[in-house]
C-alpha cells in the first residue's frame, strides 16, 4: 500500500495514513515532501507500533511503515 | 521516565518562549500581550491605514522576527521550500474568517495561552471552543476535506512575503511618517524596537525548529494519544505563569482582565471559528506566519487573509471590546461557520464524485 500526501498540508498526511492504518494494514509507504509531515507521520507511525524507515527521494521522503 | 529528544527541544524551547513572551509585556507590550498574533496583524493592518481604529495601530516588529527568524533558521538548515497553489482564495478567505473569530474572542490561540498564563479564566473558555473547532475541523478533514495540493514555486515566490516584511520594517524604522501609530489604547502600549524584534527572531527560530503548532498539539493527542507537540504550548504557559507570579502580573478571575471581555459564549464560539478554520488551513496563525517564512506561499496567503480580516473587522465594527462582543461581530461569528462548512460539504460532494468517475 502506498499513501501519497505530497503537498497536502498538515494534518493531511496523517489523516489519510491512519486511513490506511486502520484497515490493519501490517506494511505501507507514505510519500512525504516537507519536513513537519515526515516528522508527523512518523511519531503518528510509532505511536501505532510501527518501525519507520525514512529514504531521502527527490522530491522528499519515502516512508517506509512496517508493523512491529 | 524516557523523553524523547523530539519533546526535549520542545521543553526548551517553550520555556524560552514563555519567558520571551513575558518579558515583553514587563517591556511595554499590553498585558498578556507578548506575543498575540492576530492582534498583532490587526495592528499592522492600522498602521498601513487598512482600517482606521486609532487604538490599535503600530507595526508590530515581533510579527517581522517571527518571519524572517523562520525564513532564516530554514535556509540555514536547508527547509527552505518555495512551494504553494493549493487553493489560495479559499485559504485566503478561510483565514479572513479566522481573524474575525481571533478578533470577537481577543486573541489568537497563543495569545489564548498568555491569557490564561496571565490568570484571565476567560481564556478556559476560549480554549473549550478551540478544541471544539480542531476536533469539528478533524470530521471534516476525515470525510475526505482537502484544499488540494501544492506544488514546487520558484525561489522569488518564496520570498516574496519577506521582501513585503521587509518594506513595512524599513517604513517602521526610517520613514515612520507614513504610517498610523496609536497614541492612546493597546496599539499604544509596545516594547522598544529592538527587543520586539529579537523577541520574535528568536521565537520564529524556534518555532520553526521545533514545528509549534497551538493546533497540531491537540490534534495529536485527539487523534492518536501522543503528547509530543502538546508539550511545546504547556511549557509555554508554564514558563509564562511562572513569570507572572514572579513579577506579580498574576491576575485570576474572569471580570477586569486587560484586553478581554468576559462575554462567555462568544469567547467559546470566536475560538471555535479560529480552531475550526486553522485545521483546514493546517495550522494555527502562528504556524501560518512561520510558513510562510519556510516559503509556503499558501500561508503567505493566510498572512494576507489575515491582516484582511483584520481590517475587515474593525472597518465594520466586528471585533469586541472590553465591553463584550458587537452584534456585527456575533453575526460574522456565525457567518464564517456557515461559510466554511458548505464550503467544505461542497468540496467533499465534489470530491466524491470524481472518485466515483473516475476523473
Amino acid at each position: 500500500m502506498e499513501v501519497d500526501a505530497r503537498g497536502l498540508s498538515c494534518p493531511q498526511p496523517i489523516i489519510e495514513t491512519k486511513k490506511v492504518v486502520d484497515k490493519k494494514v501490517t506494511s505501507l509507504s507514505v510519500l512525504v515532501d516537507n519536513i513537519a509531515a515526515k516528522e508527523n507521520v512518523s511519531r503518528f507511525a510509532k505511536a501505532m507500533k510501527y518501525d519507520v524507515v525514512a529514504h531521502v527521494t527527490d522530491y522528499g521522503w519515502k516512508l517506509e511503515l512496517e508493523k512491529r | 521516565m524516557n523523553i524523547s529528544n523530539e519533546k526535549k527541544s520542545l521543553i526548551v524551547a517553550g520555556v524560552i518562549t514563555g519567558i520571551i513572551s513575558v518579558a515583553l509585556v514587563l517591556l511595554g507590550n499590553p498585558t498578556n500581550m507578548g506575543f498575540c498574533i492576530a492582534c498583532f496583524y490587526r495592528d499592522i493592518a492600522g498602521a498601513l491605514s487598512l482600517h482606521s481604529a486609532a487604538v490599535v495601530q503600530y507595526v508590530r516588529p515581533e510579527i517581522i522576527g517571527l518571519l524572517f527568524g523562520s525564513m532564516f533558521i530554514s535556509t540555514i538548515r536547508k527547509e527552505f521550500n518555495p512551494k504553494g497553489g493549493s487553493s489560495p482564495v479559499l485559504r485566503f478567505i478561510i483565514s479572513c474568517f479566522v481573524m474575525v473569530g481571533a478578533l470577537v474572542f481577543l486573541g489568537c490561540p497563543f495569545r489564548m495561552i498568555l491569557r490564561l498564563a496571565g490568570g484571565d479564566l476567560n481564556a478556559i473558555v476560549g480554549l473549550f471552543g478551540f478544541v471544539a473547532g480542531i476536533v469539528l475541523g478533524s470530521l471534516l478533514l476525515n470525510r475526505g476535506f482537502s484544499l488540494g495540493r501544492s506544488y514546487k514555486q520558484s525561489r522569488v515566490e518564496g520570498r516574496a512575503i519577506g521582501g513585503v516584511f521587509g518594506v513595512i520594517l524599513f517604513a517602521l524604522i526610517f520613514i515612520p511618517s507614513l504610517l498610523q501609530f496609536s497614541t492612546t489604547g493597546p496599539g499604544s502600549f509596545r516594547a522598544p524596537i529592538i527587543f520586539s524584534l529579537a523577541g520574535g527572531l528568536i521565537v520564529g527560530a524556534l518555532a520553526q525548529r521545533n514545528r509549534f503548532c497551538m493546533a497540531g498539539g491537540i490534534r495529536d493527542v485527539f487523534l492518536f494519544r501522543d503528547t509530543t507537540l502538546l508539550t511545546g504550548s504547556v511549557m509555554v504557559l508554564v514558563a509564562a505563569l511562572a513569570m507572572n507570579l514572579i513579577t506579580g502580573n498574576f491576575k485570576l478571575g474572569f471580570g477586569g482582565q486587560s484586553v478581554a471581555h468576559t462575554d462567555w459564549l462568544w469567547n467559546f464560539l470566536g475560538m471555535a471559528l479560529v480552531g475550526y478554520g486553522s485545521v483546514l488551513l493546517g495550522g494555527c496563525p502562528l504556524r501560518q506566519t512561520i510558513l510562510a517564512g519556510e516559503g509556503n506561499s499558501d500561508s503567505a496567503m493566510s498572512v494576507l487573509g489575515m491582516i484582511a480580516g483584520a481590517a475587515i473587522s474593525h472597518n465594520f465594527s466586528l471585533a469586541s471590546s472590553a465591553q463584550g462582543a458587537t452584534i456585527g461581530g456575533k453575526v460574522a461569528t456565525i457567518l464564517g461557520f456557515t461559510v466554511i462548512t458548505v464550503l467544505a460539504i461542497v468540496m467533499i460532494r465534489a470530491r466524491k464524485r470524481e472518485a466515483v468517475h473516475g476523473s
